[in-house]
């Protein structure tokens, strides 16, 4: 595995434009991505800005009553040793005051600020998924689970993380002008000299972003790298468990695992040589202070009153001040989770749909004309155009059932996924009752055509959801879909029946069974086609037979719906009017299974390679 | 934990093939802090040293403090005036104590990220190695994405918690220690007014804390729910296309995403509260401590000698030391209930049985060569279900090549899986050359059995990494090799590029047929003496189909083989035939035997088979007679 694992592929090209990122301005992208944030909410902004500066205003009038408490006060009660009973009662009164009302800033400001980050992750994570649900079936392909689910999820909390400490950020910003206000009322000269601390934090701050930032950004690229395994090495259980891989696998998760574990280490290290750095700022400033200070009121320029309160006032901004600190910190991983999120949001690529409808009834009539469609140069496979299919031409008559037959690649798949329209060709039409697909109106053809892929995806939801999707479906119709799709046995057998809950993937079925759901799935919505990709093939044969036939009789009820199936069984090819044969992406030869056999070596070597097998084996 | 565990699984008299999985839930924070500490002994480690400059670098904080007491009575209001020589040199030794203390906080800050981001990586691997140590039932029922969330952001949550929230709280109770120390040398009446505007305060805490745990439990859940559901555009992403049930998905997904908001806004709106009442005691002290201050000025109401104008305004810098800590003790409680959560979920995944305990060095070993297989009068049924397999008592000779047919449903499965002890059965016993499976090392076992599963599932990686899983050390020419052995040297040469193949995200750049191939090549270099083979449903491409079926009879040779038999043709093929109904084994014997024996389940089988592939083709099917 060592030799030859290249997970670092898709990793060069992010710390590329990570490393390229890291040189600019973080700090600036950050704001910027916080921008974002306050446009779209701006009303929950104010109010928690609001509270927020009505606590560091109030803070600073703590420090001013704690002077004015000293001059008018204590000082006079110090030197006279008389107490003055009203005295008391308004410093009790201005304090509490002061606490209250600092309290209700408090709570205007951190409500706020979680409504503000709530509502924007809830507000990313609807884009991003609802920009999942719009994308192509194509860029899907060309991008990660892990990845995609990591985007949706940790990126966006990422993203958002600064919002937290941003009002208490702007808050402590209001507070510190009112500070400096403040200090420059008691003393210019003491002002200066605790000024210097303001442009010293922040300077350290920034400083402290620059070493850590490529750590942060390389943390969060290991957190995703993690994810991915997980989800695949959990995928892949009954492998891992079978061959008695855990220690392998235990492994490779633990080398990334350990990675990470280094990469926060040596970040923790940075952060704890910059927090009592920038703790110890605004105390040693104190210490300044207190040494001018006294040399002021020895030269009477001031009394203790103002070297209490710009001390006291260094003291109460220091602490708020490090939230500045925390905002910052949490810049670098929140542009990396934005710039991922935008990365989806920006993706382009989209399917326009027209405006036809269509009102027919009965089996559709299925025109495929001149198809061309290979996968683009960009592919990872190289860049050589593979050519998957060309000049591709056939009907399916209304009611009618004709079956695909192929070897392997030779564009089976590729044509379901055109006459479904999961892909558009590169040349030629697929039309459908005489309208081209793309003029259809979004979601007209699913009203038509039904296609049941080879690998079933069931949703996290219950039997019923799962069969009906949303559509107004009675019990009796989901039961009689069941029963044409052999799953009503086993449904049946389910714990809560129809209302038994299926779980991601819907993993607690076996292969067969979820194949049957998801033909059911088909099937309740009386499609008039149906496009059947390899859909029975973990079905017994047995239980296939029996699917086959309630397809053909289903329609007695009704008009009969066209059905073009790709199969290799000869059961299911015997059931086709018709046989298309495909082969590396061209057709070369229809007629009935009987003309074909009759008609193509190819064909019958194709069709009978699995008895040829059989007695090959048997000599 | 043991009581919590029998009273889920129903019943401590039966094997626990339990399907739940222990969230961790009933875990009080004592006992999950315990817990993660055993199963993280690098917290641990270090630890009191850690304490120990925590109290130093908390030192720090009372400096100023100090510093201002000493300026305001020494500095100021010294007998001969202001004196500004004292100021000076004490200004620089609370200098040096500064320094002294924040190298004490870096060097204790730097041990607390070691120890608490190598206790995580541990635990993150040990909890990703019980995942797969988990009953296939377990992995299966329980939602993968939840799985992946418990060794992915349910760690990370406590490690940011034990690296800033527990941080603060080290550095919080420091601060707190130490202030109080400080305030009672200066005046004992002023501490307990301190103490007293803080006490609601402490007191409230409970109450908060049991909300917030409860709060912080939905919001946790309401992320499974949102992640699950945000996961099915990305995994679902064809289906959703094809059946035109975005705008369905997207409200589920909205649904989903409202609930989780909801549940965040309404933890954080307890937590806002809390944390406000801070800055009240806060209040509540320094308008105490001026007025108690000046009751007690040596000419006050209730004078005493010591209290002097510098001892009030220290009171007011060491009150502030308070007001951090008690507005981040509430954000550290947050924090604090947010990470207990997450580290519950992931420790009860540790204390979720494995069930299926391996004997390890204890085992007794297999001997190598044909393996004969015994069911020892074998029962299964899944916890609180039906049995699924009733009583199959029987032997199958080494070396000879078993096929297991029967319905959908019938417990042929079943069977696969007890043979490979994917589960352990609830009656009798699995015994391979007379020793019972549940004696066997899982090392010993998966070296001597393996399972070719129905779907052959693949690793993003290329397709040596893949066979390699059969066998770790084998390298090119052994997996060639193997595939010559099997005859599929030629489809590896056609690849373009051979065994550097990638096979992408579960095999699936592969065709399903390809994938079966190198589960075969893979089963092949890990040379088990027992074959156990599910056989792929799905029918492929017929000329890989040919191969499949050479390469799989190749496979065979030479090994004790179980099929799991969709096709009649592979129970023609076989030695012996096993018919499974309805959790029973009906008949057994050759085919040709079976078939003859009118009536039974097997010829029913058998004839509805022949007039399917009757149906397609007018050939008579390549039949009994043509077998040698």
């Amino acid at each position: 595995m060592s030799t030859t694992t290249t997970p670092e592929v898709v990793h060069d090209e992010d710390d590329a434009l990570v490393g390229n990122r890291t040189k600019a301005a973080t700090t600036w992208d950050g704001f910027k991505v916080l921008g974002i944030a306050i446009r779209r909410e701006p009303w929950v902004f104010t109010i928690s800005t609001l509270g927020s500066v009505l606590f560091g205003a109030l803070t600073v009038a703590d420090a001013w009553a704690l002077g004015w408490a000293t001059d008018e006060v204590l000082v006079p009660a110090f030197s006279t040793g008389e107490t003055d009973g009203s005295m008391l009662w308004a410093v009790l009164a201005v304090f509490l005051g002061i606490a209250i009302l600092r309290a209700v800033g408090i709570v205007a400001r951190r409500v706020g600020a979680g409504l503000m980050q709530y509502r924007m992750q809830a507000h990313s994570r609807r884009e991003v998924s609802r920009q999942y649900l719009r994308l192509p079936v194509e860029w899907h392909q060309r991008h990660p689970t892990g990845e995609l689910l990591s985007n949706v999820n940790a990126d966006v909390e990422a993203a958002w993380r600064p919002i937290a400490p941003l009002p208490m950020a702007v808050g402590t910003i209001a507070m510190m002008v009112i500070a400096v206000v403040q200090m420059f009322a008691s003393d210019v000269v003491l002002a200066v000299v605790g000024l210097t601390v303001f442009p010293a934090v922040i300077v350290s701050n920034l400083y402290f972003q620059r070493l850590s930032s490529p750590l942060m950004t390389r943390a969060q690229q290991l957190r995703a790298d993690l994810s991915e395994i997980a989800h695949e090495s959990f995928d892949g259980a009954m492998v891992v468990k079978t061959l008695g891989r855990e220690p392998e696998e235990t492994a490779r998760f633990g080398r990334v695992a350990d990675e990470l574990r280094d990469v926060n280490v040596r970040a923790g290290r940075i952060r704890a040589a910059f927090d009592p750095a920038l703790a110890a700022l605004p105390n040693l400033a104190v210490l300044l202070v207190l040494g001018v200070g006294v040399a002021r009121v020895e030269s009477g320029a001031i009394d203790a009153g103002a070297v209490v309160t710009v001390a006291y006032l260094l003291t109460v901004v220091a602490f708020p001040i490090r939230s500045i600190g925390w905002l910052l910190g949490n810049f670098p991983a929140s542009v990396v989770g934005w710039e991922r999120i935008k990365r989806v949001l920006d993706a382009t690529g989209s399917m326009p749909y027209g405006t036809a409808t269509s009102t027919a009834t009965g089996g559709a009539h299925l025109e495929v004309d001149a198809l061309a469609y290979s996968y683009g140069t960009g592919s990872t496979e190289g860049g050589d155009e593979v050519g998957l299919l060309r000049e591709v031409s056939f009907s399916v008559a209304p009611g009618r059932t004709v079956a695909l037959v192929g070897a392997t690649a030779s564009g089976k798949s590729t044509l379901t996924s055109l006459v479904t329209r999961l892909v558009d060709p590169q040349a030629g039409t697929v039309r459908l009752d005489g309208t081209d697909l793309r003029d259809l109106a979004a979601g007209e053809l699913a009203r038509s055509v039904a296609v049941v892929p080879q690998t079933a995806f069931l949703f996290d939801d219950t039997v019923r959801g799962n069969v009906t999707l949303g559509l107004d479906a009675t019990d009796e119709e989901v039961w009689a879909a069941l029963r044409a799709a052999q799953a009503d046995g086993f449904v049946a057998a389910l714990d809560h029946g129809l209302d038994t809950r299926l779980g991601e993937r819907g993993t607690s079925l076996s292969g067969g069974q979820r194949q049957r759901i998801s033909l059911a799935r088909a099937l309740v919505r009386r499609p008039r086609l149906l496009v059947l990709d390899d859909a029975t093939s973990a079905v017994d044969p047995e239980v296939e037979a029996r699917i086959l036939a309630a397809l053909r009789s289903t329609a007695g009820d009704g008009p009969q719906p066209s059905l073009l199936v790709v199969a290799y069984r000869k059961a299911t090819i015997g059931l086709a009017d018709e046989v298309v044969h495909l082969d590396r992406g061209r057709i070369v030869a229809r007629g009935t299974h009987e003309e074909l056999l009759a008609a193509s070596v190819e064909y019958a070597r194709l069709v009978n390679a699995y008895e040829t097998a059989e007695q090959e084996e048997g000599r | 934990m043991s009581a919590t565990t029998s009273t889920r699984a129903g019943s401590t008299a039966t094997p626990r093939t339990s399907t739940a999985l222990d969230t961790g839930e009933s875990l009080g924070a004592f006992t999950t802090i315990r817990l993660g500490m055993k199963h993280s002994p690098e917290l641990r480690e270090g630890l009191r040293g850690t304490f120990a400059l925590a109290v130093l670098a908390s030192g720090g904080e009372v400096v100023v403090p100090i510093a201002v007491q000493q300026t305001l009575d020494r500095g100021l209001g010294a007998d001969g005036g202001v004196d500004l020589g004292f100021t000076v040199l004490m200004g620089l030794l609370a200098a040096a104590a500064i320094v002294v203390t924040g190298v004490a906080s870096y060097l204790m800050t730097a041990r607390l990220f070691r120890a608490a981001e190598r206790g995580l990586a541990t635990l993150r691997t040990k909890a990703f190695r019980h995942v797969h140590d988990l009953p296939l039932l377990t992995q299966n029922t329980e939602r993968r994405g939840a799985l992946v969330a418990r060794v992915t952001s349910d760690v990370d949550q406590v490690s940011q918690f034990l690296v800033f929230g527990g941080l603060l709280f080290v550095v919080s109770v420091g601060q707190i220690a130490v202030a109080t120390v400080v305030m009672a040398v200066y005046s004992w009446q002023l501490t307990l007014v301190v103490w007293l505007a803080f006490a609601p305060l402490f007191l409230s805490l409970r109450y908060f804390q049991r909300k917030l745990t409860e709060a912080y439990g939905v919001v946790r859940r309401q992320v499974g729910a949102m992640l699950s559901a945000v996961s099915e555009p990305v995994v679902g992403a064809t289906v959703v296309r094809s059946y035109a049930v975005a705008d369905r998905t997207q409200a589920r997904i909205d649904e989903a995403i409202d609930r989780h908001k909801a549940a965040s806004f309404r933890a954080q709106g307890f937590t806002a509260f809390s944390f406000s009442l801070g800055g009240v005691s806060a209040g509540l002290a320094n308008a105490g401590v001026v007025v108690v201050g000046i009751l007690l000025m040596p000419d006050g109401w209730f004078g005493t000698d010591a209290m002097t104008l510098g001892t009030v305004i220290a009171f007011a810098f060491l009150v502030t030391l308070f007001v951090g800590p008690v507005q981040m003790g509430t954000q550290i409680l947050t924090d604090a209930q947010n990470a207990l959560a997450g580290w519950r979920r992931v420790i009860g995944i540790l204390e979720t049985p494995a069930d299926l305990t391996d004997p390890g060095a204890d085992g007794e070993p297999l001997p190598s060569g044909p393996i004969e297989v015994t069911f020892d009068h074998v029962g299964f049924a899944y916890p609180g279900g039906r049995p699924v397999l009733h009583d199959v008592d029987l032997t199958l000779a080494p070396g000879s090549r078993v096929a297991v047919v029967g319905e959908t449903g019938s417990g042929k499965s079943t069977i696969a899986k007890l043979l490979t002890r994917l589960m352990d059965p609830s009656e009798g016993r699995v015994l391979l050359d007379g020793v019972d499976l549940r004696h066997v090392s899982q090392a010993d076992l998966r070296r001597s059995v393996v399972l070719v599963p129905q779907e052959g599932f693949l690793f993003d990686d290329t397709l040596a990494a893949n066979v390699r899983y059969g066998r770790t050390d084998a390298d090119e020419a052994a997996i060639r090799a193997s595939a010559d052995a099997l005859g599929l040297g030629d489809w590896l040469a056609g690849l373009p590029r051979g065994l550097d193949t990638r096979v992408g995200q579960r095999g699936e750049s592969l065709s399903a047929g390809e994938r079966q191939l190198v589960a075969l090549i893979r089963a092949h270099l890990a040379d088990p003496d027992l074959l156990v083979l599910d056989e792929a449903t799905s029918a492929v491409d017929p000329a890989l189909e040919m191969r499949i079926g050479r390469a799989l009879e190749r496979l065979m040779r030479a090994r004790t083989s179980v099929t799991i038999a969709h096709r009649l043709s592979t129970a023609e093929a076989a030695d012996e035939v096993l018919v499974v109904d309805h959790g029973r084994v009906v008949q057994r014997g050759p085919h040709a035997e079976l078939a003859a024996r009118t009536g039974s389940v097997y010829a029913g089988l058998h004839a509805s088979w022949v007039a399917q592939q009757g149906r397609a083709t007018d050939r008579v099917p390549s039949g009994a007679g043509e077998q040698g």
